[in-house]
C-alpha cells in the first residue's frame, strides 16, 4: 500500500505532536518518572550507600572484604550471630504451631465469637514490639511478682527475648496462616469423606498440604521479624548480644559505621530470603485453588469447637496479658510494693527532658506518613496498574515498590544515615528533620500498602480507562471521580496501616531522629535504658491507646459514615 | 440532537485499515489486515476466540497499538494517535459503567468534559435515555439495573458524544439468551436510526448473520472472508468460513473434470469449480439443509441411496446421520419437522437423497477446518 508514503499522511503525523504538548501519556510518564526517582532516593541509594560502606574503611578507602574478615574473626560478634539465629529458630518453632492451631480454629471450626478472637490475636500489631518485653520485666524481672517461676533463671536474656518475640510475631504468622487455610476447596473434603477417610488422615493428606505454602511463608516471615527486631532484645536482652543490638551499639555507641554496615548486610540476608520464598510460595498458593473450587464450610462439632474455643481463649488471654500488664503497671504508684493507682507515670518530665513532646512528634509524624504515604502509594499503584505509560518504567516502578519489604527497618535506617548524612549529599539538610522520618517510614511500609492498593485496583473493571479515553476524558479526571471513590475502603486501610506502624516503629527511626524530632517509641527505649520502666510503660500505653483508638475510629467511620456515602454499593 | 445523518450523499469510507500487524511475543495476533468500512455501515468481526478480532478492534480504538500498518478514521490518519484523539465510542462486554456514578452521570461523563452547558447536558442525557428505552432511570446507580439495562446505559454513554464510529466488543455475550435477543434488535434499530458506523466483535455466528450489513470472518490473525451475511453463508470462500458459519458436510475427493467431482468412488456433478484444474484434490462441502429428500428418484442428478443411521431431534428440525454405501464419512442432513411428518422417516430406513449440484462447494484439499473427517 502506498498510503504510508502519501504527502497528506506525512503532514498529519508531523502536525499531531505539536497539537498537544502535554498529552496524557506524557503526563503519566512524567509522574511515573517522579515516582521512580523518589523510590530510588528512598530505597536504592540508601541501600547502595550501606553496601558500599561495608567495603570501605573508616577513611573511605576500599578494603574489599576486610570488614567482613574482621567481623567473622571476632568471637564476641560471632556469638551474637549464633545467638540471633538460635533465638529466631526457637521463636519460629514455638510460634508457628501456636498460630497454626489458632488460625485453624478461626477457619475450620464453628467456634463462637470468631471476630472477637481474630481481633484479640491482632492486638500486638497495635503496640511497639518491645511492649511485651516491658510486661515481662514487670512479671519476671528483678522486681517481678512471678520471678520465682523461672527457678533462678533470669528473664533478661534468651528466655525473655523468645517469649516476647512469640507475642510480637504471633499476629503476623496468624494472618498468613488464616489466608492459607481459607484458600481451600471444600469439595476435596467431601470427596475424602465420601471415601471414608478418617479425620486424622484428611488432616495430613488434605489440610496440611493445602496450607504448606502458608506455613513456609509464615516461618520465614517470623524468622526474619525476630532476627531483625531491635526493641525486644534492647529492653530484655540483658547481657545476651544479638545482631540487632550489635548494630545499635556499633553505630550509636562506638560510631563504628563500617561494622554497623557489615552487620546490616548480614541482617539483609534472611530478609531477602524470606521475601523470595514468600513471592514463590504466594504464586503456588494461588495456583492451588482452581476457579471452580467451593470454599470449605465447617460443620458444628461441639467437642472440637469447645476444645478450640478453650485454646483460643488461653492463647488470646496470654497475648492480652503480655500487653495488659504493661498498661496496668503504667498506672501503678510503685511496682510491686504500692499497687495503688496513679497518673504520675504519665508526667514524662520526670523521666526525660522532652516530656510529652515525643508523643506529639509521633502523632505528627504518623499523620504525615499516613496522608502523604497513602497519596503517593495509591497514585503510584494506579500509574503502574492502569495507565498506558511506558511499560518498562511501570515494571521498574513496581520492582522498586516491592523492594522495601525485603529490607529490615534497622538496615533501612542504617542506609539512611549513610546516604542522607553524607557530606556530599545535597539532601543532607533533611537529616534529623521530621521530613526524613516521614520519608523513611513511608518507604519502610511501602510494599504492603502498595500490594493492598494494587489488589484493590485490579478488582476494578480494566476498561474504565479505555472508556474514558474514548469519551476524551483525561485519566486524572477518571482517577478522581471514579477510581478513588471506588477504592476508598482500601485507601483508608492503607492510611490506618501506615499510621499505626509509624506510631509503633522503633528500628529504622532510631538512627534518624534529631533533638527536636524525638519520637515516642524512641523515648520508650531511652526511658527504659535509664531505668524508668514505669515511664516507658506509660508512653507505650499511650501509643497502644492511640493506635487502637485510630483503628476503632476507622471501623466506626467505615460502618456509619462512609457506608452512607457509598450508597451505590447497595442494590 | 447532533446525530450523524444517514444521507447517502455523505457516504464515504469511515474506516480504512491497511497492512495491520500485531505480535504478542511469538504469537501473531494480526497478520496483514486490510479493511474498509463505509460510513453508516454495520460490520461484524466474527471468529473463534484467539482469531484476532478483539485485537483488531482494540487497535482501531488505539487501546493496543499495532506494530505495523495504518489506520484512518473519518479520513484522518490516527495510526499513532492515542485513543483520546480518535473519534469513536466504545461498549465493552463487561459494560464498564462507573459504579459510583448515577446512570445520568455515566451518560454525561464525556459531555461534562467538553464544557457543554448544564441544561444542554440534561436534555441530551434524557433524550439518550429515551433513545435506549430507559426514560426516568437516570437517578439510579448501575448496580440497581439489570444486565441488559446496564448495557443499554453503556450504549447511551458511548453515543453521547456523537462519535463517528461506534465500537462494540462482544456487547451481548454477558447477557441471558432472552435479553440478548431483545438487545440485538434494539442495537440494530438504533444503529439504523442514527446511521452511525458500527463495528461489533462477536464469536456468535447467529448474532453476526442477523445484525451485520457485512461480516468480516477472521481466523489466526487473517481475514478469511468479507461479505454480506448471505454471501458468507451461501458462498463461503474457505472451508473454515463454511464450517464456522453454519454446519457443513465435507468429503475429500478429486475434481476429475470440469463440473464433476468424485469421492469414495462416487461421481457427482458440481457447479462450483473455482478454477481448479482437473485432477486436483478437493474437499466437497454441502450444508445439511441442502440435502434433497422429497421426490428423489434414482435417476436424478447426484442421487444416492442412503440409510438413516441416527436421528437427532433438534426441535424445529431433525438432524439425520445418513450412511452411504462405500463412503466412510456420514452425510448429515437436516429434515424439517414438516418433512419428517410427511415422509415418516425412521431410524434404519433406506431413502433416496440428492445432492443439488448448485449447492455443492469445493475447497482446496487439506484446508484446516474443525470437523474434517477423512473419507
Amino acid at each position: 500500500m502506498s498510503i504510508a508514503a502519501s504527502p497528506e499522511h506525512a503532514t498529519a503525523v508531523a502536525a499531531r505532536p505539536a497539537r498537544r504538548l502535554l498529552s496524557e501519556e506524557r503526563i503519566a510518564n512524567g509522574l511515573l518518572l517522579v515516582l521512580c526517582l523518589a523510590l530510588v532516593v528512598g530505597i536504592v541509594l540508601p541501600l547502595w550507600a550501606l553496601l558500599s560502606k561495608a567495603f570501605l574503611n573508616a577513611a573511605g578507602q576500599f578494603v574489599g572484604l576486610a570488614n567482613f574478615g574482621a567481623y567473622f574473626s571476632n568471637p564476641i560478634l560471632m556469638d551474637s550471630l549464633f545467638n540471633s539465629v538460635w533465638v529466631a529458630v526457637l521463636s519460629t518453632a514455638i510460634v508457628i504451631p501456636l498460630a497454626f492451631t489458632y488460625a485453624y480454629a478461626l477457619t475450620r471450626t464453628c467456634m463462637p465469637a470468631k471476630p472477637f478472637f481474630y481481633a484479640l490475636a491482632l492486638l500486638p500489631l497495635f503496640a511497639p514490639s518491645l511492649m511485651s518485653a516491658l510486661s515481662l520485666v514487670y512479671i519476671f524481672g528483678n522486681q517481678g511478682f512471678a520471678k520465682g517461676l523461672l527457678f533462678g533463671h533470669s528473664i533478661y536474656g534468651p528466655i525473655g527475648i523468645v517469649i516476647s518475640q512469640v507475642t510480637y510475631t504471633f499476629p503476623h504468622a496468624m494472618l498468613i496462616l488464616v489466608t492459607a487455610l481459607s484458600i481451600s476447596d471444600g469439595r476435596l473434603y467431601e470427596v475424602a469423606d465420601a471415601l471414608g477417610t478418617p479425620k486424622r488422615r484428611i488432616f495430613f493428606t488434605v489440610t496440611l498440604p493445602g496450607a504448606r505454602y502458608g506455613l513456609i511463608s509464615a516461618a520465614f516471615v517470623v524468622f526474619t521479624l525476630v532476627i531483625t527486631d531491635f526493641g525486644i532484645p534492647k529492653v530484655i536482652g540483658g547481657q545476651f548480644n544479638v545482631l540487632a543490638t550489635d548494630v545499635y551499639r556499633a553505630v550509636v555507641g562506638q560510631q563504628n559505621f563500617e561494622m554497623g554496615a557489615v552487620v546490616g548486610m548480614i541482617l539483609l540476608v534472611p530478609a531477602i530470603l524470606a521475601f523470595v520464598v514468600d513471592r514463590a510460595t504466594n504464586r503456588r498458593q494461588v495456583a492451588l485453588l482452581s476457579a471452580r473450587a467451593v470454599p470449605y464450610q465447617p460443620k458444628p462439632s461441639s467437642r472440637r469447637d469447645l476444645g478450640f474455643t478453650a485454646y483460643c481463649l488461653f492463647v488470646g488471654l496470654l497475648l492480652a496479658v503480655a500487653l495488659g500488664i504493661a498498661i496496668w503497671a503504667s498506672f501503678i504508684k510503685y511496682w510491686p510494693y504500692n499497687l495503688s493507682l496513679t497518673l504520675n507515670n504519665y508526667n514524662f518530665q520526670r523521666y526525660e527532658p522532652m516530656g510529652w513532646a515525643p508523643y506529639f512528634t509521633s502523632l505528627q509524624m504518623a499523620a504525615l506518613t499516613a496522608i502523604i504515604g497513602t497519596a503517593i502509594i495509591f497514585t503510584g499503584a494506579y500509574l503502574i496498574e492502569k495507565t498506558q505509560a511506558s511499560p518498562v518504567m511501570r515494571a521498574f516502578a513496581h520492582f522498586l515498590a516491592m523492594m522495601p519489604v525485603a529490607v529490615p527497618g534497622l538496615v533501612l535506617g542504617l542506609g539512611y544515615i549513610f546516604f542522607f548524612n553524607a557530606p556530599w549529599n545535597p539532601l543532607n539538610f533533611l537529616y534529623a528533620t521530621l521530613a526524613i522520618l516521614v520519608i523513611n517510614t513511608v518507604t519502610h511500609f511501602y510494599t504492603v500498602s502498595h500490594i493492598t492498593c494494587l489488589t484493590a485496583l485490579k478488582q476494578i473493571d480494566r476498561e474504565f480507562e479505555a472508556v474514558s479515553a474514548s469519551l476524551k476524558v483525561p485519566f486524572w479526571r477518571t482517577f478522581r471521580r471514579v477510581t478513588v471513590p471506588i477504592c476508598m475502603p482500601a485507601i483508608l486501610d492503607v492510611a490506618v496501616y501506615m499510621f499505626v506502624n509509624a506510631l509503633t516503629t522503633v528500628s529504622a527511626v532510631i538512627f534518624l531522629y534529631g533533638a527536636g524530632t524525638k519520637l515516642a517509641s524512641i523515648s520508650i527505649v531511652h526511658m527504659d535504658e535509664a531505668g524508668f520502666i514505669a515511664g516507658a510503660a506509660a508512653m507505650a500505653t499511650l501509643l497502644v491507646g492511640t493506635a487502637i483508638g485510630v483503628k476503632a475510629l476507622h471501623i466506626v467511620l467505615d460502618r456509619f459514615v462512609f457506608g452512607r456515602l457509598q450508597a451505590w454499593r447497595q442494590r | 440532537m447532533n446525530i450523524p445523518s444517514k444521507d447517502p450523499s455523505v457516504r464515504s469510507s469511515s474506516l480504512r485499515v491497511r497492512g495491520l500487524f500485531k505480535r504478542f511475543g511469538a504469537f501473531t495476533a494480526l497478520h496483514g489486515i486490510d479493511l474498509d468500512v463505509a460510513s453508516g455501515e454495520f460490520v461484524c468481526f466474527l471468529g473463534p476466540s484467539g482469531c484476532g478480532k478483539t485485537t483488531l478492534l482494540r487497535a482501531i480504538a488505539g487501546l493496543d497499538r499495532q506494530d505495523q500498518g495504518s489506520i484512518e478514521i473519518g479520513g484522518v490518519d490516527v495510526s499513532n494517535a492515542p485513543p483520546s484523539e480518535r473519534d469513536f465510542g466504545i461498549v465493552f462486554q463487561s459494560y464498564a459503567l462507573f459504579p459510583n456514578l448515577t446512570v445520568a452521570d455515566n451518560i454525561a461523563y464525556g459531555l461534562v468534559n467538553r464544557r457543554t452547558p448544564r441544561a444542554e447536558i440534561e436534555t441530551r442525557v434524557s433524550s439518550l435515555l429515551a433513545l435506549v428505552g430507559l426514560p426516568d432511570q437516570g437517578k439510579k446507580f448501575p448496580i440497581q439495573l439489570s444486565g441488559g439495562q446496564q448495557q443499554r446505559v453503556a450504549l447511551a454513554r458511548a453515543l453521547a458524544t456523537s462519535p463517528g464510529l461506534l465500537l462494540l466488543d462482544e456487547p451481548l455475550s454477558a447477557l441471558d439468551a432472552r435479553v440478548r435477543l431483545h438487545l440485538r434488535e434494539q442495537i440494530c434499530d438504533l444503529q439504523r436510526r442514527l446511521g452511525v458506523t458500527t463495528i461489533m466483535v462477536t464469536h456468535d455466528q447467529e448474532e453476526a448473520l442477523t445484525m451485520a450489513d457485512r461480516i468480516v470472518v477472521m481466523n489466526h490473525g487473517v481475514i478469511e472472508q468479507i461479505g454480506t451475511p448471505n454471501e458468507i453463508y451461501r458462498r463461503p470462500a474457505t472451508a473454515f468460513v463454511a464450517d464456522f458459519v453454519g454446519k457443513m458436510n465435507f468429503f475429500h475427493g478429486t475434481l476429475f473434470e470440469k463440473g464433476k467431482v468424485s469421492f469414495a468412488g462416487i461421481n457427482v456433478a458440481c457447479d462450483d469449480c473455482r478454477g481448479f484444474l482437473p485432477g486436483s484434490p478437493v474437499s466437497v462441502g454441502l450444508r445439511p439443509e441442502e440435502v434433497r429428500v422429497r421426490n428423489v428418484s434414482p435417476d436424478d442428478v447426484n442421487a444416492l441411496h442412503a440409510e438413516v443411521e441416527e436421528l437427532e431431534f433438534m426441535g424445529a428440525f431433525c438432524r439425520a446421520k445418513l450412511g452411504i454405501a462405500g463412503v466412510k464419512t456420514p452425510l448429515f442432513a437436516d429434515f424439517s419437522a414438516n418433512l419428517m411428518r410427511d415422509l415418516a422417516v425412521e431410524r434404519g430406513q433406506k431413502i433416496w437423497v440428492a445432492l443439488p449440484p448448485e449447492a455443492l462447494r469445493v475447497f482446496p484439499n487439506g484446508e484446516a477446518h474443525a470437523q474434517e473427517v477423512a473419507a
